[in-house]
């Protein structure tokens, strides 16, 4: 039987703090396959920062195991096996967008021709084409979350993990770059894990909705959706659509009584 | 325009209470001298004695204007009684040091970053070194220097550095750490070397804290020249027309070389402040 790409086992994490320990994680069990699009919804203080952050290595689990492409975490990330967006751009205002796309690439020892052909070809992913040259300051939030999205591409992870990528963004915006994060997902065939706030976006985007609940964070339900790949922005008003962001939110409530 | 004004009146009124303390500090010399050739003065007489005195207490405005006139415009810049000359001699000396003491900020404060051992160790002595007086340790360099063959410019530039170099290793500080945990996790996640993330993210992000610092620098640097410049023997610089004239009682020179020290001081900033302006500007981290 073929491994998940991202596969944990009983995945537990206890944060020491001054006022005692905080399980954040525990007893995770989660398989990703290939090309899924994965959403981690629940309440503030589930772990579904931390979950990401194990995957990426940035967090270290105290138990249980978590394999990332049948690598560590450590080791994945070394092999750059992902791309990180967090809720913030975060993009340099000393350096243009394509400054800033290039910043992984430099750090990695890319090729000064084959930086800038990368640089090109995310752009025209995100549908930035002519804004290379521009500083972050020129752009609107939106154009600098696609920039930053642009820039966890550009050197080929085939895993995209992304923080809440669109919370500081108002509704409109969003529904736009779920858009065309659809889009990308398709054409470049990543695997996704995306940590959302979000019922209606949890639902529109994934093929997986992960349903968390705190105190200790682990997961209550985990919900295959039964969307076609081919999601038009108005499949939201369909009833498949409303019985699935039902399902969720029963789960959530279940999770919070629990 | 609306600044114009209130400035103007302050200093109407600095130059008022300036005109008003002369007459009171100068006037018993103006008795003194009434008396021994037994004569009286009437209050009209009196003012005009206490703003026109070869060796006053406290020169008027105008005699410091004009002093500064004498040893600025109508002299010869490469004059020993030029203030062009002493100007330039402390100047030279305080580039030097603010540019020691920079470099020497800059360098400790790399090593506090990135070295816990630093952290906890360097700190401490330079806050020690900041209150040593440094009218007490500036003549033993001047003299240890002096006896070991090192004179002129460098002497001065290490005082000078002495003080500069600690608003730049608390600015420094602060901005390399400026960078917050999302940035620093995001260089994490593109296995960024201690070095890649120094060079593209935790300098870069300094900037504003270094320019900051720069400004209090410099006017520490020049301040760390004047007083190099004070110990007996020096015959240039600002600081050595300071103690000369104290010591023939040429009043109206020390007031001149304090306002050109003070003009250069002010410039020295300004001219940091500009730099300031454009570098951030340029890395679009103007506030
Ligand atoms: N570095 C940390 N140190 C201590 N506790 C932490 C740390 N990071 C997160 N936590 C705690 O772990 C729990 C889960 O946090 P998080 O994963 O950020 O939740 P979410 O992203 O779902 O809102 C919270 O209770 C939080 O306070
Ligand atoms: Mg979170």
């Amino acid at each position: 039987m073929k491994t998940p790409v991202i596969n944990a086992k009983g995945v537990c994490l206890t944060f020491e703090t001054n006022d005692g320990p905080v399980q954040a994680l525990k007893d995770v069990d989660l398989g990703i396959e290939r090309g899924e699009f994965v959403s981690f919804i629940g309440p503030s203080g589930c772990g579904k920062t931390t979950f990401l952050r194990c995957i990426a290595g940035l967090e270290v689990p105290t138990g249980g195991t978590l394999t990332v492409n049948g690598l560590t975490p450590d080791e994945a990330r070394k092999a750059r096996s992902y791309g990180y967006v967090f809720q913030a751009a975060g993009l340099y205002p000393w350096r243009t967008i394509a400054g800033n796309i290039k910043l992984p690439l430099e750090i990695m020892g890319y090729s000064k021709a084959d930086q800038e052909k990368r640089v090109e070809k995310v752009l025209g992913l995100v549908e930035l084409d002519s804004f290379g040259k521009k500083f972050p300051w020129q752009l609107s939030g939106g154009m600098q979350q696609r920039a930053s999205i642009a820039r966890a591409l550009a050197f080929d992870a085939d895993i995209l993990l992304m923080d809440e990528p669109f919370g500081a963004l108002d509704e409109i915006v969003r529904d736009h770059l779920n858009e065309q994060l659809l889009a990308l997902w398709a054409r470049t065939q990543k695997t996704i894990g995306f940590v959302t706030h979000s019922i209606p976006e949890a639902v529109y985007l994934s093929t997986k909705i992960v349903v968390m609940s705190p105190r200790p964070g682990r997961i209550a339900e985990v919900i295959e959706s039964t969307l076609p790949r081919e999601r038009p922005l108005d499949i939201r008003e369909s009833p498949e659509f409303i019985a699935l962001a039902h399902r969720v939110r029963e789960g959530l409530r279940e999770g919070h009584d629990a | 325009m609306t600044k114009v004004v209130p400035v103007l009146t302050v200093i109407v009124a600095l130059v008022l209470i300036w005109y008003a303390a002369a007459v009171g500090m100068n006037a018993q010399w103006a008795r003194d001298q009434a008396a021994r050739a037994e004569t009286t003065l009437g209050f009209g007489e009196l003012v005009v004695d206490t703003w026109s005195q070869d060796r006053p207490v406290l020169p008027a405005p105008h005699q410091v204007a004009q002093g500064l006139y004498d040893s600025v415009l109508a002299i010869k810049p490469t004059s020993k009684r030029s203030l062009v000359y002493h100007g330039w001699i402390t100047l030279s000396a305080t580039l030097a040091g603010f540019g020691i003491g920079t470099l020497a900020g800059i360098a400790l404060a790399v090593g506090i970053v990135h070295s816990r051992a630093m952290d906890m160790s360097v700190m401490p002595w330079a806050i020690a070194s900041q209150t040593i007086p440094i009218l007490a340790i500036a003549p033993m360099i001047i003299v240890v220097l002096n006896s070991i063959g090192i004179s002129g410019l460098l002497p001065k530039a290490i005082i000078s550095a002495y003080l500069s170099f600690f608003p730049v290793v608390v600015g420094m500080v602060k901005g390399l750490r400026a960078p917050d945990a999302m940035q620093l996790d995001q260089m994490r996640t593109w296995s960024a070397t201690n070095s890649q993330t120094f060079w593209r993210l935790r300098l870069p992000s300094s900037m504003p804290y270094l320019f900051a610092s720069l400004k209090v620098a410099i006017a520490a640097a020049l301040v760390g020249t004047i007083v190099a410049e004070l110990p007996a023997g020096a015959t240039r610089g600002l600081g050595a027309r300071l103690l000369s004239g104290s010591y023939y009682g040429q009043t109206v020179q020390i007031w001149s070389a304090l306002f050109a020290a003070a003009a250069l001081a002010a410039a020295l900033v300004v001219i940091v402040g500009l730099i300031e302006r454009g570098v951030l500007k340029r890395m679009g981290m103007a506030q």
